[in-house]
């Protein structure tokens, strides 16, 4: 059983690598939906001998809405727009992923030493989570479009949701949804923004929207 | 207690009401007149209570913000500076009304009563707060809703600077506080003010920064700036209820503090008596060089905060030098020119307000021959004049009177350094006093004698009712402090036994204050008596006979023009002139030359060097220097959340190494 969660960490960083190496935007969507497929799906292995109805419900609501909905969602707004690509990023894709392996070193630094009330069910799970959020704030950071923008929040609640697959137990059903509706409301929010940021002036760069202030 | 807190909260409905009928004149009207005077009426019986039994109330209320609790406390002091508050907020409403009336539907009035009320609660609150939190909350929604009453022409560019230049004024000041609270609040962990209390810190350094944060507010001279843009800036009346009792908050939190800090050093005595020298003599000073009487008016609360700064500092030092009687009369002197200033000068901001309101200037150059056409306003003015001169029988004589006999105390009875004390402020009084009353000389005698000098001036005509009530109370009442002045002080005593932190019951400066006040109020009663009898004596003299009107001016000219009178500058000419040195007044325009001049012009300005000379390029020189910053705060959000990112990152592998 560990070897499928180990693997499924493993696609997970992957994931988190290919998303700061690649341009195409509806290619970076699908890896943070195959991302959310594998983070929702793994409360089934950490439960596989006590199935309870919360578990349940948790899984069914995490995989529809990060598998299915949000990236619909997504790839409606970026066909809308008409921009396929992310041309010009502030910081350029080779640099991105020497960044994002020195992350991912950080992260397993940081993961080693962090302590942790009770027991993880795997040693790379607060690794894994705390690499997914620094990739996903690094794609605010270094991206233009307002869609990557929307991108990288999305893999940082990611993140913040394999932190809470390490304390399942723990985390309270209140904490849970709170999470799940901020993300919810997030992409809800930031997908017709970026199709009326793209009507109103278009094109999508975040950074040409600060001449709006002063 | 349970009035006062039904005041505070009538204050707060009435002006969230005022808010709600924002558009339906009558009814807000209504309700704001009637949620300020029913706390006035609701509150003053409790203070005047308090101020007679010499007794303290107490309330506390848990409260979730940390280190804050709903303590309030009722004692003489916060009774005292309760009372002009109480008196002079409604009177200003009614003012109010009668004077916004011309703004009705061009501009939010009820936001203007809200914020009105708002201030007027807040200031309550500031003087009966108990704990830091409380009272630094109360102070900074005071000087926000005061902020939001100086820009009620914000349409003017001139007011849009003036309420700025307060607002970073008042912050820095609010700035000192917090270090002041958090120094005075660490030994016991808590902010309560009865568990305030110097720690290992030096104490100088605390009322160092009192005088600062407070002092910012009060308007002790390097301070002052802010006072004479934001009081011209403001509607009358805001400015009589901002000058007559906004700014007497920093006295009184500059007293509270004191009694927290203790027995004071003789160096804080002489810092006061130095800012109260500086603040009164340069504070007349450039009153005197003024064309705008709201401005000349400004820089008299700069004078006047000058004279309370003295008396306090006389009786500092009479504490220092263990000088009962001086103390007391000094802090009896500083106490009740708190509440005299807040009469006289409200009523000369809105004697001022009333002449602006007729005349739709506020130029001194303009006006002219106002008695005859405003015979209310003019007479009221006449006895705010006479009252801020410090001259009898008005009230503001027995105060300045009571701080020149504790300084004399002082000197008779100390020697060396009591004699020291006596010369300052013997001679900075005077001074004042002399240059006050030449300065109310010119801007009486310009704006209400002789002959109207432009057309606003020939056609005004006297204000309203609402208007005129209000000037006739406190001049009145002004009159009646002069005239009962042994009584007044001597129902003060047990506010001035707490403030001086005198063991109470101690005869000393009371009776040395008694026989002379007691003198006093006889001479006051027989000038008025003899002013009576001559005012009655003219009326039956010119009884049955022709009276003929002739020209003001006529100095045998056949031809007199209105343009032959002294103009204010001219007035005041050889005083200012004299203290050249001080003031800086630029001339500008063409002198008079040869047997038959032509053409000859003179303007003259005195801006504030302070704020010309000192705060312009400090504030010019930081604004440059954030300037090179800018890029830090580019506008970019990806470079911000990389800021939030990387202390984030930071933090957590410090914390983890």
């Amino acid at each position: 059983m560990n070897d499928w969660i180990d693997a499924a960490i493993a696609l997970v960083v992957l994931g988190n690598l290919s998303l700061l190496g690649t341009s195409r935007l509806v290619a970076c969507i699908r890896i943070l939906a195959l991302q959310g497929l594998l983070l929702g799906l793994l409360p089934l292995f950490f439960h596989a001998d006590d199935l309870t109805l919360r578990v349940v419900l948790q899984v069914t609501a995490s995989t529809i809405s990060k598998g299915i909905v949000f990236p619909w969602l997504l790839t409606r707004a970026v066909r809308g727009a008409d921009e396929r690509r992310e041309v010009a990023p502030v910081v350029g894709y080779t640099p991105s992923l020497l960044i994002g392996g020195a992350l991912l070193g950080l992260a397993l630094w940081l993961g080693g030493r962090l302590p942790l009330p009770g027991d993880a069910e795997s040693e790379f799970l607060v690794a894994v989570a705390l690499n997914t959020t620094m990739v996903g704030l690094f794609l605010i950071i270094a991206r233009r479009m307002a869609i990557t923008q929307v991108l990288g929040y999305l893999a940082m609640e990611n993140g913040i949701t394999t932190f809470g697959l390490v304390f399942a137990e723990r985390e309270p059903l209140l904490v849970e949804m709170g999470i799940f509706l901020d993300a919810f409301m997030a992409v809800f929010v930031m997908g017709l923004m970026v199709y009326n940021i793209n009507r109103e002036f278009r094109h999508l760069d975040t950074e040409r929207l600060s001449n709006l202030t002063d | 207690m349970i009035l006062l807190i039904a005041s505070l909260a009538l204050l707060l409905g009435g002006g969230a009401a005022a808010l709600a009928a924002s558009r339906r004149d009558r009814l807000r009207n209504g309700i704001v007149l009637g949620s300020l005077v029913g706390a006035s009426l609701a509150s003053l019986p409790v203070a005047i209570v308090t101020i007679a039994r010499g007794e303290s109330l107490a309330l506390q209320w848990p409260w979730s913000v940390p280190l804050g609790s709903f303590a309030l406390g009722l004692d003489p002091l916060s009774a005292f500076f309760l009372l002009p508050i109480l008196v002079l907020a409604p009177l200003a409403g009614i003012y109010g009304v009668g004077y916004l009336r011309a703004w009705q539907g061009r501009k939010n009035l009820g936001a203007s009563w809200f914020f009105f009320n708002v201030l007027v609660a807040c200031m309550m609150l500031v003087v009966v707060a108990r704990n830091a939190v409380l009272f630094l909350v109360a102070w900074e929604a005071m000087a926000l809703a005061s902020y939001a009453l100086v820009v009620f022409e914000d349409e003017r560019g001139d007011v849009r600077g003036a309420g700025r230049t307060y607002l970073v004024a008042t912050h820095l000041g609010t700035g000192a506080l917090f270090v002041l609270f958090v120094l005075l609040g660490q030994p016991a962990g808590s902010l309560d003010f009865a568990d305030l209390g110097a720690g290992a810190g030096s104490l100088s350094l605390l009322f160092a920064l009192a005088v600062i944060g407070f002092g910012t507010k009060a308007g002790f001279m390097p301070l002052h700036v802010w006072l004479p843009e934001a009081h011209p800036a403001s509607p009358s009346h805001v400015s009589a209820l901002m000058s007559g009792v906004m700014i007497k908050t920093g006295i009184y939190g500059l007293l509270r503090i004191l009694m927290v800090l203790g027995a004071p050093p003789p160096a804080w005595g002489w810092t006061m008596v130095a800012i109260g020298a500086t603040s009164g003599v340069l504070g007349v000073l450039f009153a005197l060089a003024q064309h705008d009487v709201k401005r000349l008016l400004a820089y008299h609360s700069v004078e006047n905060i000058g004279i309370i700064a003295l008396g306090l500092g006389v009786g500092l030092l009479g504490r220092s030098y263990d000088q009962p009687a001086m103390a007391y009369l000094g802090f009896a002197g500083a106490l009740l020119h708190v509440a005299n200033h807040a009469l006289f000068k409200g009523l000369l901001f809105l004697g001022a307000g009333a002449v602006a309101h007729a005349t739709h200037t506020r130029e001194i150059d303009h006006l002219g021959g106002l008695l005859k056409r405003m015979p209310w306003t003019g007479t009221t003015f006449l006895a705010g004049s006479a009252a801020i001169s410090g001259l009898p029988p008005f009230n503001g004589f027995v105060s300045e009177f009571l701080i020149f006999l504790g300084a004399l105390t002082g000197a008779v009875t100390l020697g060396g350094a009591g004699a020291a004390v006596g010369a300052v402020t013997t001679g900075a009084l005077g001074l004042i006093g002399g240059l006050a009353a030449a300065c109310f000389a010119k801007a009486f005698g310009i704006m209400f004698l002789g002959e109207p000098r432009s057309r606003h001036a020939a056609d005004a005509t006297e204000v309203g009712r609402s208007l005129r009530v209000p000037l006739v109370v406190l001049a009145a009442a002004c009159l009646a402090i002069g005239l009962g002045a042994p009584f007044v002080v001597a129902g003060l005593d047990s506010v001035v036994v707490a403030a001086a932190g005198l063991p109470p019951h101690d005869p000393a400066g009371r009776a040395l204050a008694g026989p002379p006040l007691r003198m006093v109020a006889l001479g006051s009663a027989v000038l008025l008596a003899l002013v009576g009898a001559l005012v009655l004596a003219r009326r039956g003299l010119l009884a049955r006979r022709t009276i003929t009107t002739a020209l003001t001016w006529d100095c045998g000219y056949a031809a007199p023009d209105r343009r032959m009178q002294y103009t204010a500058a001219g007035f005041a000419q050889p005083l200012t002139s004299l203290f050249r040195f001080a003031l800086r007044t630029r001339r500008e325009g063409e002198p008079v030359r040869g047997l038959f001049p032509a053409r000859a012009s003179l303007a003259t300005s005195t801006p504030d060097p302070m704020h010309r000379e000192i705060y312009e390029p400090v504030f010019a020189a930081v604004g440059r220097l954030f300037a090179k910053r800018r890029w830090v705060q580019g506008g970019q959000t990806q470079l911000y959340v990389l800021y939030i990112v990387l202390t984030l990152l930071v933090l957590l592998v410090w914390e983890l190494s």
